[in-house]
């Protein structure tokens, strides 16, 4: 039986050198690697990993011709549902979408999708130039894009395959979104993979423009009106971010993790070369517990700092992917758990000096079904630190809805849209985290590849 | 690509540049600013946009060296571009926004510091071309550091000082606001300031003292510039706020200036950094 094999094991850098350098952790599967795991899919009648997938991903099929070696066909099969399988198969939580419901892991160890989806994706990147080009015939009619993140970049290459004239307007000087200023280069290459998957989407003939800001360099009315979009899909992306509103939040060493994170992703200020300034410290305190809490926390110590995660529940209730908490513990992360900070402390220049805590525990289960951390009295502990970052999530970018008229957002300041990205306004549409507040990227690119459908049948019925 | 079709030195180490970037010329309004990166390693740089001409497509900024990137600007000539120019970015003045005839009936005062001068003018200008002529008061330590006074004079009622008296009142603007308040009993409706942190910090006191509102500039650390790091932050009337998207105009009688210098300075003595980076990007 396939399901006695073991799920094979990624190879990653050592935990210990990984720690002080920005390089990718996982290596991921070479060709024979990858063949044993895709031969441990049981190739389900009813395949669960195909309902948890948030864009339904023929995931038995794609792995039956991984372990063919049919890696075009893999390409193929996975196309039809993502377009960037190489980002998904490094940032998706899989384990709580589709190898949380592999069969196989009811006893044992669910199929490496992720390392699988990765695999093929990577495969297409290195062949990109091989593969036969699509023919596409122009239909006469353009699309604007705004922004060039995972919703964005999906919408634009569907709508480009279906032969509209697609243009993406990008407010930062990179494209890419939250791939580039957001996720680090441990995680998700930049050279390698980011750039590669945005050179896909513009062999469709989609344009890029950088430095447009949408809502303060043209509106979407200018779009519409003026220079004479069918129609815009509005991939803005999360926003402003958010913080505690406890005491000393704008002392110096103070910072959002968007910020910190953009200085060293987007600015690449880790690197000499750039003029861009990072400040680490030598002990860091990151507030929170998803993947951005993660990703720096993880950063804070490659900068060279002793870093903490300050999380105010316990670690079942942690949102970040499973993989990211490992392989920051391996690195030496402290977790602090069901800890919550009440002040940061200033020293007399105004410098962080350290951040005070007090202890939770787990009461009742509330809206969100996990259990809600109550304060333990006289609990009170201060840590040490010269940084603390605020991993706290995001509010949406307030300069689109400023700027739109009759574009309606809900009270969180996030667009409104139905389920295929139609907004109040005619020939708006939107989707990702600008729609839904800070969320995947995976349900971001389904979002823009509904967007793209739906986009499709508004023109078509004009 | 955003070209330089003009550059000139104002001043000593103060210099002035009209850039092709006709998509922000077309957008931009007075109290406005841009984001600068001058290269794929360069920091972005926020500046505030001191004059635009959407018919020629260019925007005009002013920059001081007083630090790696603000050189790094300056070092760039005619026919150079910029890898990045991207803008309008923060709410336009508040006077733009106002009815035309209310507006008419305020008397306005602009206080300019040092490199503050220049993103004055686009709001004079602004008033002048609607038949509003406001005072202005530009200040500086010594008469070479004055910048644009002839383009100011065509545009309003200009008061000169120095530090040193070497040119115009002999004093701060601080002590000019006083003389032409006190000494010569002019009224005014609003007062904007624009400058180094801690002149408007003092330019502010002085209104608040004569109950005149009071709109200043704040040129804060930004990354993005569009409203996702939150490095720009700063304390108005007990609230946090974010310079990029909320600015870069506050309420100058709300504005904690010690804590918009403390944190303007965070980045002082990163090794990065020369000592005197970041101390300001624009205004002096």
């Amino acid at each position: 039986m396939a399901n006695r094999i073991p799920r094979v094991p990624v190879r990653e850098q050592d935990p210990k050198v990984r720690a002080t350098n920005f390089e990718e952790v996982c290596y991921g599967y070479n060709d024979q690697e990858a063949a044993l795991e895709a031969s441990r899919c049981l190739n389900c009648k009813n395949p669960r990993c195909v309902q948890a997938c948030p864009v339904s991903i023929n995931i038995p099929e794609f792995i039956k011709h991984v372990t063919e070696g049919n890696l075009q066909q893999a390409a193929d099969t996975i196309a039809v549902d993502s377009s960037l399988p190489s980002v998904c198969g490094r940032v998706c939580p899989q384990e709580s979408q589709c190898e949380g419901s592999c069969v196989l892991g009811i006893k044992g160890e669910a199929v490496a999708i992720g390392k699988l989806e990765r695999y093929v994706g990577d495969w297409r990147i290195a062949n990109a130039d091989s593969l036969p080009k699509p023919e596409i015939t122009p239909n006469g009619h353009r699309v604007a894009v705004v922004g060039s993140g995972p919703s964005g970049l999906a919408c634009a290459s569907d709508l480009a395959r279906l032969g509209y004239e697609v243009k993406i307007f990008e407010a930062l000087h990179k494209v890419g979104g939250v791939l580039v200023y957001g996720i680090p280069e441990f995680r998700l290459p930049k050279d390698a993979i980011v750039a590669k998957e945005v050179e896909a989407v513009k062999r469709l003939g989609v344009e890029i423009e950088t430095d447009v800001i949408v809502g303060r360099t043209m509106t979407i009315d200018d779009l519409l009106d003026r220079d004479g979009f069918d129609a815009v899909f509005v991939g803005s992306g999360a926003g402003l971010p958010r913080f505690m509103g406890i005491p000393g939040e704008n002392l110096n060493g103070v910072f959002s993790a968007n910020e910190f994170l953009t200085r060293a992703n987007l600015m690449k200020a880790y690197d000499d070369e750039y003029d861009t300034p990072i400040y680490a410290g030598k002990r860091v305190v990151v507030v929170g517990g998803g993947n951005v809490a993660m990703d720096a926390v993880r950063t804070a110590q490659r900068l060279g700092a002793e870093a903490y995660i300050v999380y105010r529940r316990s670690e079942a209730e942690l949102p970040a992917r499973v993989e990211e908490v490992h392989h920051a513990k391996e690195e030496g992360i402290v977790f602090k758990m069901l800890t919550n900070p009440t002040e940061i402390i200033g020293n007399e220049k105004g410098w962080v000096e350290a951040i005070s805590c007090v202890e939770m525990e787990l009461g009742e289960p509330d809206e969100s079904g996990r259990r809600s951390p109550v304060v333990k009295e006289g609990s009170d502990f201060r840590i040490d630190c010269d940084v603390v970052i605020m991993a706290l999530g995001t509010s949406p970018n307030p300069l689109i809805k400023a700027t739109t008229k009759g574009l309606e957002t809900n009270r969180r300041g996030c667009i409104v849209a139905d389920e295929m990205g139609q907004t109040s306004r005619q020939g708006v549409f939107a989707g990702g985290d600008a729609v839904t507040g800070a969320a995947t990227v995976i349900l971001a690119m389904g979002a823009g590849r509904k967007a793209a459908k739906a986009i499709h049948e508004y023109i078509q019925s004009k | 690509m955003f070209e330089i079709v003009e550059k000139n030195e104002l001043a000593n180490n103060i210099f002035e540049m009209k850039v092709l970037a006709p998509r922000v010329a077309q957008s931009a309004l007075p109290g406005q600013f841009i984001i600068v990166r001058t290269d794929e390693k360069g920091e972005r740089i926020p500046l505030t946009i001191c004059d635009y001409d959407a018919q020629a497509g260019t925007v005009t900024i002013v920059t001081q060296i007083v630090g790696i990137s603000s050189q790094k600007i300056c070092d760039l000539n005619v026919g150079d571009c910029f890898a990045d120019f991207a803008g309008p970015l923060g709410q336009p003045s508040e006077m733009v926004e106002e009815d035309i005839e209310e507006l008419k009936k305020k008397k306005f005062l602009f206080v300019a510091g040092g490199v503050g001068t220049a993103p004055v003018y686009p709001q004079v200008k602004w008033l002048h071309e609607r038949g509003i002529e406001a005072d202005v008061i530009i200040g500086a330590k010594t008469k070479d550091l004055f910048t644009y006074v002839e383009p100011m004079r065509k545009v309003g009622n200009v008061y000169l000082c120095t530090d040193d008296g070497s040119e115009g009142f002999h004093g701060m603007v601080t002590g000019l606001m006083e003389d032409l308040i006190v000494n010569q009993g002019k009224k005014y409706d609003v007062c904007v300031i624009i400058g180094p942190m801690i002149m408007m910090k003092f330019a502010a006191l002085t209104t608040k003292k004569y109950d005149i509102p009071t709109i200043v500039s704040l040129n804060a650390l930004m990354v993005d510039g569009t409203g996702m790091c939150g490095a720009c932050r700063v304390t108005v009337g007990g609230k946090t706020l974010f310079t990029c998207v909320d600015g870069p105009e506050f309420d100058g009688h709300q504005v904690d200036f010690d804590e918009a210098m403390r944190r303007q300075a965070m980045y002082r003595d990163n090794k990065k950094t020369n000592p005197e980076t970041h101390k300001c990007n624009c205004h002096g």
